[in-house]
């Protein structure tokens, strides 16, 4: 629970998740002494070239975003000559796939590819325990063969507190009916990859594909790692992939003061305490015909500095038309809340009128201290219902320009 | 009746001499739970307010005769405060820290279930619990909830919690004890157990039920209301127009089975026969109208 004043950075627990690019998955792959290809990042054309050259074609150019589907997007291309790397990395640097436009490239050496397999770890929340995935069909979205061929897909179940044995790989392995040329590399390919997953913190782990070379050797060909930000008080080194995490402009700004936002689409902006409230907010705003322009729970504390911060990051939102304040105080007083808001609406200058409503502890305290300040632009709502139906009346009169 | 804790109740605070569990342990205390020893391996043999300081739960349940224990201490000593407080023998433990991370939880979870059976773990990140007018451990306010039946309330959102007890008590209706789960991907106590509790605990006559987008925990919950549920449920489901969240890529999803939208939440609890609200004052009022008819 977000504490008054607590002694979790709000930094940290604000992304519960971190996504890896390809190419850091790899080497983060790599720190656990997994077969991965040589490669470079590239974040321009010449950059690109100039890897290709070094590394030696045949090469793949790859670009590296946080959305599947990278192939079919025309994102991942094999480059035969240095010519072609030029060609396809200024196809790539700068294409949108899925709304992430991509940035950067990863030049990796070519794989001869003889079989493709599936390997992954999560957490089962349902089991409570780790879920080991393998399978022999790999290569393609793993979701499509668990429903067109869900017995391709080999389980193991693992109980956290023993963890994976070398026996019980054995068999997983064996009940995914892996040639037996991979079985020894695949193996251990898997042990790394659940060292990996747990002394790492990664919430998922994910190879596909698993691949067999001509050769006989078993090989990481593409990596999808997300780790859990809730472990950096042991890992200082994760705070540096905080950087390539995608945000838009609204959830960098609101990122960098430490508050929990999700853009959306809408025009009502949402401040609330607590993020089932917050969540709550948005649907309200929504049954009564309006659309939230996001997401923001400022937390238990709703201080000054968090109310300003708040404001501020909402009134730089240009979609925003009207912002619905939704406060219910419970260890949290609500004059402190009134407080907040007074002194934070002296601090911004607001462009949108505000709805607020508030309830709980103390709330005729804080109405009584918020009754000054009232005005077309500053009203307050008996109940949640109707401070969204006031926002969303005032949204829709300020875009029609009535 | 109440589930889990009552006024007999007697809980050790492990970090009680830290400034959030000096504040909310003595704000505990002043609501009536019997407050009777606080841990730090470096102040034992002193006290907060007149509450004894002992160098360890085991050392706290031997002097005082605790039999739960909150814990208040910063997410990278979690799991370790848990194993103590389980080895130390209480039956009861409360963990409201939030930012714990996962790995830490799967392995507390599954070594309480093997080694340590009998005792119950509420949360991480949770508000904690709360018998009106008996017991309150944690961080919940405590005059927002009205004493008395019938009403149980299980939740797995913080504010939500508060906002369900308190549009309960507008209504006059009472509540016999309200748990926060907590949202975290490896909770202690689940829907179920509350549940199960609930339709043990002769005082509850109805339950409600706050659930939130992702995960399965909802359906799960569905599931055992359509078996094993006598009492009425009302519900809430928090995230109804919440865009796709962040997935865990590809084999979360499959691990979900498609499962985790509001939409698919709010179908399995309707089709077990649950009653739910679109937002958390319609829900209320559904529960006023069970109320109402028992």
């Amino acid at each position: 629970m977000e504490l008054a004043g607590g002694w979790v950075s709000r930094r940290v627990q604000e992304a519960a998740e971190v996504d890896l690019f390809e190419y850091q998955g790899k080497q983060f792959f790599a720190g656990y002494g997994m077969p991965v290809s040589p490669g470079e990042i590239a974040f321009t054309v010449d950059e690109a070239v100039a890897a290709a050259e070094r590394l030696g074609t045949p090469v793949m150019v790859k670009a590296q975003v946080h959305a599947g589907g990278r192939g079919k997007a025309g994102g991942v291309k094999f480059a035969a000559t240095v010519d072609d790397v030029r060609t396809h990395a200024s196809a790539i640097l700068g294409l949108d796939i899925k709304g992430h436009v991509v940035g950067r490239v990863w030049i990796e050496k070519a794989s001869d590819i003889a079989e493709e397999y599936y390997a992954s770890f999560t957490l089962d929340r349902s089991e409570k325990k780790h879920l080991g995935m393998l399978s022999v069909e790999g290569g393609v979205e793993i979701e499509t063969v668990a429903e067109e061929n869900p017995d391709a897909i080999a389980k193991v179940w693992i109980d956290p507190v023993d963890g994976l044995s070398e026996s019980e790989c054995r068999s997983w392995v064996a009940a995914a009916g892996l040639p037996d040329a991979a079985v020894d590399r695949t193996v251990d390919i898997l042990l790394k990859l659940y060292t990996a997953y747990v002394d790492g913190d990664a919430d998922m782990v994910e190879i596909n594909p698993l691949i067999l070379t001509p050769e006989g050797q078993v090989h990481v060909l593409d990596a999808k790692v997300t780790l859990d930000a809730n472990s950096v008080f042991r890992h200082e080194d994760y705070a540096a992939f905080d950087e390539t995490q995608s945000r838009d402009e609204r959830e960098t700004a609101a990122h960098e003061i430490g508050l929990q936002y999700v853009g959306l689409d809408g025009s009502v902006g949402v401040i609330a305490n607590g993020a089932g409230l917050a969540m709550s907010t948005v649907d309200v705003i929504s049954q009564v015909g309006g659309a939230a322009a996001n997401f923001l729970d400022i937390g238990g504390g709703a201080d000054v500095d968090t109310m300003a911060g708040a404001l501020e990051v909402i009134n730089n939102d240009p979609a925003v038309r009207s912002i619905f304040i939704n406060i219910f105080g419970g260890i949290t007083r609500g004059e402190v809340v009134a407080n907040g808001i007074v002194e934070a609406l002296e601090r911004v200058t607001i462009n949108s009128p505000i709805v607020i409503r508030l309830d709980g502890t103390n709330a005729d305290e804080g109405r009584m201290i918020l009754e000054p300040h009232f005005s077309d632009s500053l009203q307050m709502a008996s109940t949640m219902l109707e401070a969204a139906e006031r926002a969303v009346g005032l949204a829709t009169t300020a875009s029609t320009g009535a | 009746m109440s589930i889990f804790v009552d006024e007999t109740t007697r809980v050790v605070y492990q970090g009680l001499t830290g400034s959030q569990g000096r504040y909310y342990g003595l704000l505990n205390r002043d609501y009536g739970t019997q407050v009777v020893a606080g841990t730090n391996p470096r102040k034992a043999g002193e006290d907060v307010d007149g509450i004894p300081i002992f160098a360890s739960v085991a050392e706290a349940v031997a002097e005082t005769g605790a039999t739960a224990s909150c814990i208040f201490i910063p997410a990278p000593g979690v799991h370790d405060a848990v194993i103590e407080a389980a080895e130390g023998g209480v039956k009861f433990i409360v963990s409201v820290t939030e930012g714990v991370p996962a790995h830490d939880e799967a392995r507390f979870y599954n070594r309480l279930r093997r080694d340590f059976p009998d005792v119950q773990l509420l949360g991480p990140n949770c508000p904690g619990i709360i018998s009106p007018g008996k017991c309150n451990i944690g961080i919940t306010a405590g005059h927002i909830a009205l004493p008395g039946g019938p009403v149980g309330i299980v939740s797995r959102s913080g504010t939500l919690t508060y906002q369900a007890l308190y549009e309960l008590k507008q209504k006059g209706i009472g509540c016999t004890t309200c748990v926060g789960i907590g949202g975290d991907p490896v909770p202690g106590t689940s829907f179920i157990d509350c549940l199960a509790a609930f339709e043990e605990d002769p005082e509850t006559k109805a339950v409600m039920m706050i659930g939130e987008i992702g995960g399965s925990a909802e359906e799960e919950a569905a599931a055992f209301i359509r078996d094993n549920m006598t009492k009425p449920v009302a519900s809430y489901v928090a995230g109804v127009t919440a865009p796709p969240g962040k997935k865990m890529g590809h084999a979360g999803a499959i691990v979900s089975g498609g499962k985790g939208t509001a939409a698919a939440k709010m179908d399995a609890l309707r089709s077990a026969g649950v009653q739910v609200g679109l937002n958390p004052t319609e829900a209320g009022e559904l529960m006023a109208g069970i109320v109402a008819g028992l």
